[in-house]
């Protein structure tokens, strides 16, 4: 077997195992430590062990645990999340309209975010010590401390409340209308997403950006006499890219879990606030699924990253030991 | 330095000045210190210069100058770089663009870094000639590659050029860049140290290569270097530099016969002598670094001859006879004193001797492995007390490995017996009772990596006494003190960190360390590669004093073949894992046996 | 094989003072290089300045933090109420007093939990046999898998919204980020000489780890502390903004920012005041970890240290 594609396969198979340990955590955490699932829902009610007992049994609470966990993980291959406990309807069915809203919200922020980063990122490392250069490094180290919500209320404040009123406050994505007619409602909550993520890429793109144009071998071309625009696209670009690969990545795994506060922010009707809803009601089934989704969207965003890079970079796509 | 206005009829006129270098200055860039000054250069067609200097010598800078590049934290502040009259320094951007890698050529010091990972290596042959325009059709280009390949005995397939640049070997690597070089065949050439990351074999192979190819095709070069055995053997003319300054330069017999100036002597007292019948003199002390250097001559303080005027001005150029050029205030003196008067014969006593000695380690059909692979087959081999065995060989010999075998820092399988006055040792050193421990001590070869840098020496040198023995405070800083003095080090040094130190006293360190155990036996593990010449002559004098005045033991690892006689009694030499030749050293060296040992002595270049 | 030339002939690196007097050891010379920064003064005086407001702020408020002092999201009124009232009528200024020492001890803890967590871990994969290191890092594979967040919340759903809680979850959470760094500065440690000359000599190996690898890893786990720390903060505050933190009638910015956001047209302060004063601590903490982050590059260059 050609050594590319056994190092491919091998870090899906890692992916894999890494899912198939972070179902395990999450399975763990909600039905396997003290404080059980059923004493949950009953609350106070729990007192009455007669009551406790049965809804343990109703919930297979009694059954050894492996056996709990593989019956759960053969309900969450087959998308069967079980129901809600707060509204008693399945979870998926529950879940589908979020999924979407929270979607096309993390698509138009990294459709934004990761081109602007890009371009940021590698403008100023190329200009390096530049008036222009300075500013974005300020003003990306200072975006890039904030909490998102902080960046959500600064935002919330100045387009929606206090100084301008362009924009709506909140963002009530309404699940009988079509998403494209209520685009307005995406923009605050998108462009908080866009604000907290974007500096830390750049940033780090510009130091990567700026070890690339240090390099010997970009010395060597210039030395060779390239026209500059030769040396920028031919020799710098091509091992920029594996940086830049890694870096939207990152881009796109910490959106996944962006969401979650500026959902809430913005009561917008996605995964993340979801989760915070779930949270609150103790509603585990919902808990389960969100939580694995967030991590699988994680996982998949840097197996894919590590794939890209072995494939655009010649010493690992050779199998160079 | 050299001025092309007055070469004498009686020289080189024949030939024309291709490259003509004035008054060059180069300086640190913000503080404004400078790395080099007033360096001036003359090279003709076809004509090789060598230019040498150690550590902070400022060559390495010079070399870019003359492209008009240098990097981040330096700058080109004043002087003029001539390639047939045209200056360089002057030249619009385009136009500059236009001499790079076409009239003008840089041979980098390390190809594994400076060509491109990401991309073919052919692609990269084909681009210097693209962007200067040769050929008319892709097809004339493709022959002037083939044509190319072939002078640097490298294949011209596609296969071949389709590799990337990881997939080729270091010296393969390196004939890339100068078939790049010549590509265009330019009137001047810039070679950094091209083969100082290479082995002995290949570097012969590459500097006949320069050689051949700058002689067929009239091509002016500078030959940046540290090591004068090799720049003997290749340059025409060799300028010397020091601190920033070219010092002393002229054809290559006028210098080697009769250095005009204190530190050419110096230097060439200090270059390894594979006959031994010079014995190594090293220059104490260290160069002054940018920022550093002193108004007067800069060497001052190292130098034997200096009078108060040394210190006070830097001597200006004198021309001693036509191209040969000094600056020295005291040069006529120096030139005067016969040569043989910086030969000091080397003690041969101890080669003779009988060996009636115990031995201290005994190797026995060992065979070492690395990750599933053998790196050492078979190896039998002994070290008698107060001798010393040189093991020698180029890197992936394994002598590296059989040394870190002996001292128990092969963490990896061991076939074979290791015995230690006649005991079993084991394989890791920590499961070695303390008085082993003890009696066999190591020395790294960097000094930047065998020192902890968070540490001052006085704690770096206490850790042994604190392992080995039970001390009181007053006692181990008798014993540091003792042992900083048996290597030449100054007391106040046990407060300072290691990056307060040059190379040299790192080293020294790093043997005062070994030292400090009070050993029976020191394995010496290339202790003086990452050294100077003259540092590295030093530390080889104090290293050789210590094992005749203590009675020590050495197993002395080097690459370097013409530094065994200075040091050692026996040598084995290794090749691919296992020992070829294995005697005393007059008779190893005088009369090899061994087609391998017959090539590292050929290969290996001399004064 | 001579590289001396090419580590020394770094002729374009302003080099050391030879032979000086006494030099300090390298962190507290990360320290010093960084004070000299201006952003360093300004994240240090930042986070001087609401370090101080949370500590003394309790003293100086005006009244107590569930005290009624008029109806709700009242506007400001100088000099009784220089900020207003919040969503329930207590006075805002004091509650904005009251209201930074829970933020700051508790991601202080947390950063301090996942310090000690990750830079452990690091250590012993840097430095350990091969398995052990492969195993360690798969284990952290999946806690990273997670986002901070989602990792707190996953766990308060099934135990409850606890203090102690959510600085555990969110030292956990930091643990692997810390470990890699720490791992990948170990193992370019472990394979230097002084370190094999400690092993020839016979120490034991955590005492290696503790003596000689350790002392060399301090300043990019100083620049990671302050970097931790941010991000402690603003996950802190998320917790109880999200109302998973403080309970209520607690004062906690946090909270208060959540309490007060539907009354932001009419009466912006408790919503405004807390928003600015944690974006601005992290905001100071970032520059503190960015001088150290700057400094340490330049002392590892002039030192040929690191």
């Amino acid at each position: 077997m050609p050594p590319l594609l056994k190092l491919i396969l091998m870090r899906i198979g890692l992916g894999i195992l890494t899912l198939f340990l972070v179902s395990i955590v999450v399975f763990a955490a909600t039905q396997a430590l003290p404080g059980d699932t059923a004493q949950a829902i009953l609350g106070k009610e729990a007192v009455n062990k007669a009551r406790y007992e049965a809804l343990r049994q109703q919930l297979g609470l009694n059954r050894p645990m492996v056996q709990q966990y593989a019956g759960w993980l053969g309900g969450v291959v087959r998308l069967d999340f079980g129901n809600s406990l707060v509204q008693d309807e399945p979870v998926t069915k529950l879940l589908a309209r979020r999924v979407e809203n929270s979607f096309v919200l993390v698509a138009i922020a990294a459709l934004i975010s990761i081109p602007v980063s890009l371009l940021l990122g590698s403008l100023t490392a190329l200009r390096r010590d530049t008036k222009f250069d300075i500013s974005v490094s300020i003003g990306s180290l200072g975006l890039a401390s904030l909490p998102e919500f902080v960046i959500g209320i600064v935002l919330m404040l100045l387009f929606a409340t206090q100084l301008f009123h362009w924009l709506p406050a909140t963002s009530p994505v309404s699940p009988v209308l079509p998403i494209s007619q209520q685009l307005e409602l995406f923009i605050l909550p998108a462009l908080t997403l866009t604000l907290a993520v974007a500096p830390y890429i750049t940033r780090i793109l510009r130091a990567s950006t700026i070890e690339v144009l240090e390099s010997e071998y970009v010395m060597m071309a210039r030395l060779k006499g390239l026209p500059e625009r030769l040396v920028l696209n031919r020799h710098a670009l091509p091992n920029a890219l594996a940086p830049a690969l890694q870096v939207t990545a990152l881009n796109l795994a910490w959106l996944a879990g962006g969401v979650v506060v500026v959902e809430y922010l913005f009561g917008f009707p996605g995964i993340g606030s979801a989760l915070v809803d779930s949270v609150a009601n103790r509603d585990m089934p919902m808990v389960q699924a969100i939580c694995l989704l967030i991590a699988s969207v994680y996982v998949l965003a840097n197996l894919t990253a590590d794939i890209l890079t072995i494939l655009v970079s010649p010493r690992l796509r050779t199998g160079l030991r | 330095m050299e001025s092309a206005t007055t070469a004498g009829p009686a020289t080189t006129a024949a030939r024309d000045v291709v490259l003509n270098v004035e008054g060059l200055r180069i300086v640190l860039d913000p503080s404004g210190h400078d790395i080099d000054d007033d360096v001036s250069l003359v090279i003709r067609r076809g004509e090789v210069l060598g230019l040498v200097g150690e550590s902070a010598s400022g060559k390495t800078t010079v070399a870019t100058s003359l492209l008009d590049y240098q990097r981040r934290g330096a700058k080109i502040a004043g002087g003029r770089v001539e390639i047939d009259g045209q200056d360089v320094l002057a030249m619009s951007p385009a136009a500059l663009r236009g001499i790079r890698g076409g009239a003008i050529s840089y041979v980098p010091q390390d190809s594994s870094a400076s060509l491109n990972p990401a991309l073919r290596i052919g692609t990269q042959l084909m681009e210097i000639l693209e962007c200067h325009g040769f050929g008319a059709s892709t097809a004339e280009r493709e022959a002037r590659l083939a044509q190319m390949m072939a002078e640097v005995l490298l294949p011209s397939d596609k296969q071949f050029l389709r590799r990337y640049p990881h997939q080729l070997s270091g010296g393969q690597q390196q004939r890339v860049a100068i078939a790049m070089a010549f590509a265009n065949r330019p009137k001047v050439i810039v070679l950094d140290e091209p083969t100082t990351a290479l082995d002995v074999t290949t570097q012969a192979h590459v500097l006949d290569t320069v050689r051949d190819l700058t002689k067929s095709y009239g091509v002016a070069a500078l030959y940046v270097t540290h090591d004068l055995a090799v720049v003997s053997n290749l340059a025409d003319r060799i300028a010397v530099m020091y601190a920033g300054r070219v010092i002393e330069s002229g054809t290559r017999d006028e210098l080697f016969a009769a250095g005009h100036h204190p530190y050419t002597r110096k230097l060439l007292a200090s270059i390894p002598d594979i006959t031994g019948e010079r014995a190594l003199r090293g220059i104490p002390g260290w160069a002054p670094r940018p920022g550093k250097r002193p108004s007067g001559c800069a060497f001052t303080p190292r130098c034997d001859w200096a009078v108060d005027h040394c210190r006070e001005e830097f001597p200006p150029v004198e021309e001693l006879s036509p191209g040969h050029r000094v600056r020295c205030w005291r040069s006529k003196e120096v030139g005067a004193q016969a040569a043989d008067l910086d030969v000091h014969l080397r003690d041969k006593s101890l080669s003779a001797r009988e060996t009636e000695e115990k031995q201290v380690i005994s190797v026995r059909d060992v065979t070492a492995f690395y990750q599933r692979k053998e790196a050492l087959h078979g190896i039998t081999a002994s070290l008698c007390e107060r001798r010393c065995l040189a093991l020698v060989g180029e890197s992936g010999s394994g002598k590296t490995t059989l040394a870190r075998c002996i001292a128990g820092l092969h963490p990896h399988k061991i076939v074979g017996d290791i015995d230690f006055f006649g005991k079993a040792l084991a394989r890791d050193a920590r499961q070695r009772p303390r008085a082993t421990r003890q009696a066999i001590q190591y020395i790294f070869q960097s000094p930047y990596s065998s020192l902890n840098p968070r540490k001052t020496i006085g704690q770096i040198l206490s850790q042994p006494l604190k392992v080995f023995f039970q001390l009181s405070h007053d006692e181990m800083e008798g014993r540091m003190l003792k042992a900083l003095e048996q290597v030449a080090l100054d007391s106040s040094l046990l407060s300072r960190y290691p990056d307060q130190l040059s190379g040299g006293e790192r080293q020294r360190v790093a043997i005062a360390r070994g030292l400090a155990a009070e050993p029976t036996m020191l394995i010496c593990d290339e202790v003086t590669s990452w050294l100077d010449v003259s540092v590295q002559a030093a530390v080889i004098e104090l290293l050789a004093a210590l094992q005749r005045d203590m009675g020590l033991s050495m197993l002395f690892v080097t690459h370097n073949l013409a530094l065994v006689r200075s040091i050692a009694q026996e040598v084995a030499v290794m090749n691919e894992g296992r020992i070829v030749e294995y005697g005393l050293v007059d008779a190893v060296l005088d009369d090899p046996q061994a087609d391998y040992t017959k090539k590292l002595l050929s290969d290996t270049p001399t004064v | 094989m001579n590289d001396e030339i090419i580590v020394n002939d770094s002729e374009l690196v302003e080099p050391p003072v030879v032979h000086a007097d006494r030099r300090p050891s390298e962190w507290l010379m990360t320290i010093r290089e960084a004070w000299h920064m201006r952003r360093t003064k300004i994240g240090v005086a930042i986070f001087a300045f609401i370090v101080a407001l949370a500590v003394v702020g309790p003293w100086i408020a005006p009244y107590s933090p569930t005290q009624f002092v008029a109806p709700p999201y009242a506007s400001p009124a100088p000099p009784k109420m220089w900020l207003g009232s919040d969503y329930i009528g207590h006075d805002v200024l004091t509650r904005v007093f009251y209201g930074g020492r829970t933020v700051i001890l508790l991601s202080l803890a947390a950063t301090l939990i996942g310090l000690g967590l990750g830079v452990s871990l690091g250590l012993i994969t840097g430095y350990a046999r091969r398995w052990i290191d492969e195993s360690i890092m798969r284990i952290l594979d999946v806690v990273l898998a997670f986002p901070q967040i989602v990792l707190a919340l996953l766990f308060v759903s099934i135990l409850g919204p606890r203090l102690w809680l959510i600085v555990l979850m969110v030292g956990i959470s930091h643990a692997p980020r810390i470990a890699r760094v720490a791992r990948a500065a170990t193992l370019e440690v472990a394979q230097r000489d002084f370190v094999r000359a400690a092993e020839a000599f016979g120490v034991p190996r955590w005492k290696i780890l503790f003596n000689e690898i350790m002392p060399s890893i301090t300043s990019p786990l100083l620049v990671e502390f302050g970097l931790r720390l941010t991000y402690s903060i603003g996950l802190i505050a998320a917790l109880s903004f999200l109302g998973f933190g403080m309970q209520p009638p607690a004062a906690d910015w946090g909270l208060m920012i959540n309490e007060n956001r539907l009354g932001i047209i009419i009466q912006p302060w408790p919503v405004v005041v807390p928003v600015l004063l944690i974006g601005v601590l992290t905001i100071g903490t970032n520059l503190i970890a960015d001088g150290l982050g700057r400094a340490l590059i330049g002392i590892e260059r002039d030192t040929g240290v690191g």
